[in-house]
């Protein structure tokens, strides 16, 4: 046994310790012939490369998107289950390393996790793969029999010779149909017909979370294992200028310290805490660079700049939204902002890495096992093909894990360290100082609304930072970046604008700073859903009109259907004495979805937020218990960030360290989250995400129908809702 | 060298006596289900039992755990049975990533020991630690779940 391909579910502490000792005393676990995954092996048969079959009828289905408790893992195997026909009971699910999926020609196509894409963008490949592996199961099945394969059907794991009534189970005809030419035109089921997947079952990966069983990347022990930590310069674009290391050297436990890019500097040590307090010891130096100057208020005012700037990339256009301001009956404007976040997952960074003369493997939590393959096989200076990444469940993504910055560091240290396993693990405080953050914008809208009340033109100009700019800047177009307007696109499947507007004009006047942006679940749409609802709130009252009833007139229908589902379930208009309700729409990540909150807010200005009724049209539900959760999770992410979430700049550096300056929600603040999922057909939209765009509109629309104050600067805790005040 | 007692086992523990317990329980002992998530006892994941206290062990140094009773999430289920807490977990299928939840399980255990028939405001005051996937919905009604079956 290897652990060449990872059993995601069952990877525990057992399989490690059998896997390090089959592997003959070493720890090269899993350096196997490329191509020859275990599925190879004699006893297990390799349908294709979604499907492997064992001879007493267990089901392993191949699962390429990361596990990160969004419950992806086991929808995709659900989607597979379906059209394979197996017997649910018998599946376990594995993980294909990125090395494996680059010797097979990327027969596993994309290992990215994000931007929900796990199911929305693999269901029609996965079930293929499903639907291949059961053609040929009986196809091999009906060659046994001489029997035509038309005359025979399978179900439960099960193939049946209709006519002659004569069966035989996946296990027995599983040799014989690996052997076999994959059919070319593979039908998928409809939906509708559908038994496994569109049903609630239990996750695949639950009991071994519940009794410590389950191994996180952080968790991982491998014979002969250092620790490592990590400190970064905190100001980013500075560098390490020195550290003494003589000063730590003898302190108990402490085998190295090491630079790091000249960015960064290391303590090896036996165990976490030697290294900890070996580097909190450290006298280190650094030069500061260009940024050292820079502050929130710095940067505040690099954006204000851009809210009026000429030059702005454009997103949406229709009509001539300035004239129709111009000549408004009522101009109604406001400017909002949206600070900088910290992911936070509750397992902060690490990578372990073993480096060898000529070889390099790494043991992670990565949202992408491409590209922390791409940065191991970098940082190693080896070509990718003599290294591999074995992806560990996550202990929350949220986009943090997108990135490999924290694998490179793990294979710099391993490097020094031939022969020896380092596992590299941040402290929370390197995590929050590190972090690549949401990005920081401004908006100014302008809207234009005629004698009637009706809005007839709207500007929408969103100033500050670009994600592509600051990780992928080969993906901007001709400098602009187009994930900036998310929900706000004039069309498409990903983020269409919900609203018909006849003069519409939303453009994005680009402001960097020097803090890092990245892909923070939800991304843009978060703060573009804040801009977009809670302005579309001011302008109903401005015309003195309903916010449900203005929005009716203006929204698109998809859009429409969900706020009204949201609406009807929380009892719009009919709020309890003393109780308020506050609306949000948006469309992302390919669903429609929109929420009602309902809050109190206290003459001293103590803020409760009792409940919220949310509604998502993601197309095709394939698991509606764990879109429940992801709901219901979104209002905790989303109300965290809107409540809490804000991280500032001081001399260049973050100056958030850890839950303590930056707090997020917790148990009794969690609101009670009632979820209408009316999934219409016909497309297939993410879960993980587009709701955390309406959580925090939907609250602030409340707040501002309870006390008549407009919040337009998050995070909450900055505002004061006192009466009076 | 500290004498440790951790899910019923006595272990003779070395290392500097200054330790965090949670340090001592992951590295040195290899009990990993004990987590990480902050070092400071805002998040809760490294809730563990001290004599039936649940308790940060990210604040309890090797010495001062000394003589006391550890229980961690490892030694809650008993020949593979799982607590009535672990599972209404189960049943209502609470975690998400699952890296707070042995230290949810820890606090909720205890919750139901010194209250079995908590509120939700008991709830509230109880259950402080940190959730980021926000599964406290689940978390809520799967203490519902395990008291009434009390």
């Amino acid at each position: 046994m290897t652990l060449n391909a990872t059993p995601v579910a069952t990877l525990n502490r057992r399989t490690l310790l059998v896997a390090a000792a089959a592997a003959g005393g070493g720890f090269s676990l899993g350096f196997g012939l490329p191509g020859s995954g275990p599925a190879r092996a004699n006893q297990v048969r390799e349908i294709n490369a979604w499907v492997v079959i064992h001879p007493d009828d267990k089901v392993v289905i191949r699962v390429a998107r990361s596990e990160m408790g969004q419950g992806t893992l086991t929808g995709l195997a659900q989607l597979v289950a379906e059209e394979l026909e197996c017997d649910w009971t018998k599946i376990s699910t594995e993980y294909p390393t990125p090395g494996q999926n680059v010797a097979r020609n990327r027969v596993w196509r994309n290992f990215s996790t994000g931007g929900s894409r796990g199911i929305r963008e693999s269901h029609e490949y996965v079930r293929q793969g499903g639907a291949a592996a059961r053609m040929m199961l009986i196809q091999a099945a009906a060659a046994d029999w001489k029997v035509p394969a038309s005359e025979c059907a399978a179900a439960n794991s099960v193939i049946t010779h209709k006519p002659s009534g004569r069966t035989v189970t996946f296990g027995k005809v599983a040799a014989a149909a690996a052997t076999l030419e994959p059919p070319k035109d593979i039908p998928l089921k409809d939906p509708k017909d559908w038994k496994i997947a569109g049903k609630a079952v239990k996750r695949l990966d639950t009991l071994d979370k519940l009794t410590g069983k389950q191994l996180y990347g952080s968790d991982l022990r491998l014979p002969n294992m250092l620790t490592a930590t990590v400190k970064a310069c905190p100001v980013p674009g500075g560098k390490l200028k020195s550290f003494d290391a003589a000063k730590v050297e003898k302190m108990p436990g402490v085998k190295r310290v090491m630079a790091l890019d000249g960015i960064a500097v290391a303590v090896v040590a036996d165990t976490y805490w030697s290294a900890h307090s070996a580097l909190a010891a450290l006298p280190v130096e650094w030069d500061a660079g260009p940024n050292a100057s820079v502050s929130s208020a710095t940067i505040a005012a690099m954006l204000k700049e851009g809210l009026d700037a000429d030059q702005a990339f454009v997103g949406n256009k229709t009509g001539d939204a300035k004239g129709a301001i111009a000549s408004a009956a009522k101009k109604v404007e406001a400017v909002y902002s949206y600070p900088f976040q910290n992911h936070a997952t509750m397992e902060p960074m690490n990578a372990t890495a073993l480096y060898m003369a000529d070889k390099c493997e790494v043991w992670c939590p990565t949202q992408n096992g491409e590209a922390a393959l791409a940065a191991a096989a970098e940082a190693a200076e080896l070509p990718v093909a003599k290294c591999d990444v074995h992806k560990m469940l996550l202990g929350g993504g949220f986009g943090r894990r997108g990135r490999s910055d924290y694998v490179r560091q793990a294979v710099l240290i391993a490097k020094q360290m031939p022969g020896t396993p380092v596992k590299l693990i941040w402290s929370r405080e390197e995590d929050m100082a590190q972090c690549q953050f949401h990005p920081i914008t401004q908006c100014k809208l302008v809207g234009a609304l005629d004698a009637k009340g009706d809005l007839v033109g709207l500007h929408m100009r969103i100033s500050g930072q670009s994600i592509l700019a600051s990780l992928l800047p080969q993906n901007l177009q001709n400098g602009m970046d187009p994930v900036t307007f998310q929900g706000l696109n004039p069309g498409g499947a990903e983020g269409m604008f919900g609203y018909n507007i006849p003069n519409l004009l939303i453009d994005h006047a680009m402001r960097n700073p020097h803090i890092v942006a990245g892909f923070w679940r939800g991304v843009n749409l978060n703060h573009n859903a804040i801009y977009v609802e809670c302005f579309m709130d001011e302008l109903a009252h401005a015309a003195g009109q309903d916010p449900l009833e203005f929005r009716r007139k203006l929204l698109k229908p998809k859009h429409l259907a969900v706020l009204n589902a949201a609406a009807e379930k929380a009892g719009y208009g009919k709020a309890p004495p003393g109780r308020f309700h506050g609306l949000a729409q948006i469309m992302g990540f390919g669903s429609y979805v929109a929420a009602c909150a309902e809050v109190s807010v206290s003459d001293a200005g103590v803020l409760k937020i009792h409940r919220i009724a949310a509604a998502t049209d993601c197309g095709v539900a394939v698991n509606p218990a764990q879109i429940e959760r992801q709901v219901a999770g979104s209002f905790v992410y989303g109300l965290s960030a809107a409540l809490y979430g804000e991280c500032t700049v001081k001399d260049g550096a973050i100056e958030q360290t850890n839950f303590d300056s930056y707090n997020v929600l917790r148990m009794d603040e969690m609101p009670h989250v009632e979820t209408v999922l009316m999934p219409s057909g016909g497309f297939w939209g993410g879960v993980g995400e587009p709701t955390i765009g309406v959580a925090a509109p939907a609250v602030l629309n409340a707040i501002f129908a309870a006390t008549g104050k407009r919040v337009r600067s998050l995070p909450l805790m900055n505002a004061n809702l006192k009466r009076g005040a | 060298m500290v004498a440790l007692t951790i899910n019923g086992k006595t272990h003779d523990v070395t290392v500097d006596p200054g330790t965090p317990l949670l340090w001592v329980l992951r590295d040195t002992i290899g009990l990993t289900g004990t987590k990480y998530g902050c070092g400071i006892a805002q998040c809760g994941a490294c809730t563990v039992h001290i004599d039936g206290v649940a308790t940060r062990s990210c604040q309890v140094t090797l010495e001062s755990a000394a003589n006391a009773k550890i229980t961690t999430i490892e030694g809650l289920a008993e020949n593979g049975v799982l607590t009535k807490v672990q599972q209404a977990w189960l049943d209502n299928d609470v975690p998400q990533c699952g890296y707070c939840q042995s230290g949810m399980v820890m606090a909720a255990t205890a919750l139901l020991k010194s209250t079995p028939k908590p509120t939700d405001q008991d709830i509230d005051a109880a259950m402080t630690n940190i959730c980021r996937c926000g599964t406290y919905q689940q978390v809520r009604a799967a203490i519902h779940a395990a008291a009434a079956k009390a």
